[in-house]
């Protein structure tokens, strides 16, 4: 098999869903930093988003599992934490989807802009943390569904 | 003491604080007064043990011996534990698990900030990829503090008996020994006395805003960062912790 480009191997990746939040990939979430051949293996970079993270290693072993499938057979996942994650990493297309799928998309104001179910900007804090490390849990004071904000970091 | 081990002594402590802290946080699991407050405890837990996997696998490479973190954190015992004794101290009740909370978040963020500039690019990375946690720690430990100090009089009554409770074992994080002044000249990490005027000003704002009155008494408890005497309690939180090695050494999933 001819060696797939490592443009390829990106689009690849794009189509891994990250574990947690299944409709952005993890090529959205901007933990995929390098790919990269050496001779016969691939190197895929990656960096954690929160430390503590149980989704980091399903990450790289969808990653490996994904890749193993497209024929790769010599995989490496290397973890790089500096320079450390941040929310700025993350996609257009992803902080779309995000919204879309009820998550507010993170803002450096440190706030969600708007409620992801009606649109309403009468929204406060329910807490700094939610259902994982990157999220917190936020409520719509006008349609009163709580939702999650994605930490910005 | 060499360079390295002094560096060893560091990493232990860095870690083993955050060990030792991560698990009685998380000791709340399924216990928390709301659900709200359940989830924040559980994060705050695992970004303080992934916190603990950087450091201490950071340690075992130091060390040069091929231990990895979970070697470190399930196959020592009480007395090789470099945790300060304020982390190891039982909960008590949800207040003065936070009040402990935000007197350590307090300490650890400028301890990070200032590890970041480390002369050491691992323990930089650390830093600078824990501090942004560490930021939201201490924004809940301290609105949770001015919350419950200014509150009711049986929740203010409550933070004042935590923080005269917990005050005793503050005074350790600022001591510093031979191990610091080998890392303060390799340029690793900074006097741990030089954080202290910085933390006294957060402290004393937030204790203000928060109606509580910090102790007069300087006294500290000492011996847990060099393993000299930890309180009793570390023993039994190991027990809890180690108790899957303990019982089936080399128990692998
Ligand atoms: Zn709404």
């Amino acid at each position: 098999m001819a060696q797939p480009s490592e443009q390829q191997v990106w689009d690849w990746l794009d189509a891994v869903p990250d574990p947690e939040i299944p409709v952005i990939s993890v090529v959205d979430l901007g933990i995929v930093r390098d790919v990269a051949w050496e001779g016969e293996t691939l190197t895929v970079t990656v960096t954690p988003t929160y430390s503590g993270c149980p989704a980091t290693s399903i990450i790289s072993m969808d990653i490996e599992t994904a890749l193993r499938e497209r024929g790769i057979r010599d995989i490496r996942i290397k973890t790089r934490i500096s320079p450390a994650w941040t929310t700025d990493w993350l996609s257009d297309k992803g902080k779309m989807k995000l919204e879309e799928y009820g998550i507010a998309p993170p803002r450096p104001a440190g706030g969600p802009e708007r409620c992801p179910r009606c649109g309403s900007k009468a929204v406060e804090k329910v807490s700094q943390f939610g259902s994982t490390p990157c999220k917190a849990h936020w409520r719509c004071t006008d349609c009163l569904e709580p939702f999650d904000y994605f930490k910005c970091i | 003491m060499t360079r390295d081990d002094a560096f060893l002594q560091f990493l232990l402590r860095m870690g083993d604080n955050t060990l030792v802290l991560g698990h009685r946080v998380s000791e709340w699991c399924g216990h928390a007064p709301v659900l709200e407050e359940d989830i924040a405890l559980a994060n705050t837990a695992l970004d303080l043990i992934g916190q603990t996997q950087m450091w201490l696998a950071l340690a075992g490479e130091v060390q040069g011996d091929g231990k990895s973190a979970d070697d470190l954190a399930f196959l020592r015992d009480a007395w090789d534990f470099r945790n300060a004794l304020l982390v190891e101290v039982p909960n008590g009740d949800f207040g003065r698990t936070l009040m402990r909370q935000f007197l350590f978040d307090s300490w650890h963020k400028l301890m990070l900030e200032r590890l970041k500039g480390s002369s050491d690019e691992r323990v930089a990375a650390i830093a600078e990829k824990a501090v942004k946690e560490v930021t939201y720690h201490v924004e809940r430990s301290r609105d949770t503090v001015i919350g419950l100090g200014d509150g009711t009089e049986e929740s203010h009554a409550r933070m004042q008996e935590a923080l005269d409770y917990l005050w005793p074992y503050v005074g350790e994080l600022f001591a510093g020994d031979a191990v610091d002044a080998e890392m303060v000249a390799a340029d690793i990490a900074p006097d741990p006395a030089s954080l202290r005027a910085d933390y006294d000003a957060i402290l004393a704002e937030v204790m203000a805003e928060a109606t509580l009155s910090i102790p007069k008494s300087g006294f500290a408890h000492k011996g847990g960062r060099d393993g000299r005497m930890h309180t009793e309690h570390l023993g039994h939180l190991l027990t809890s912790m180690q108790w899957l090695q303990r019982a089936y050494p080399g128990a692998r999933w």
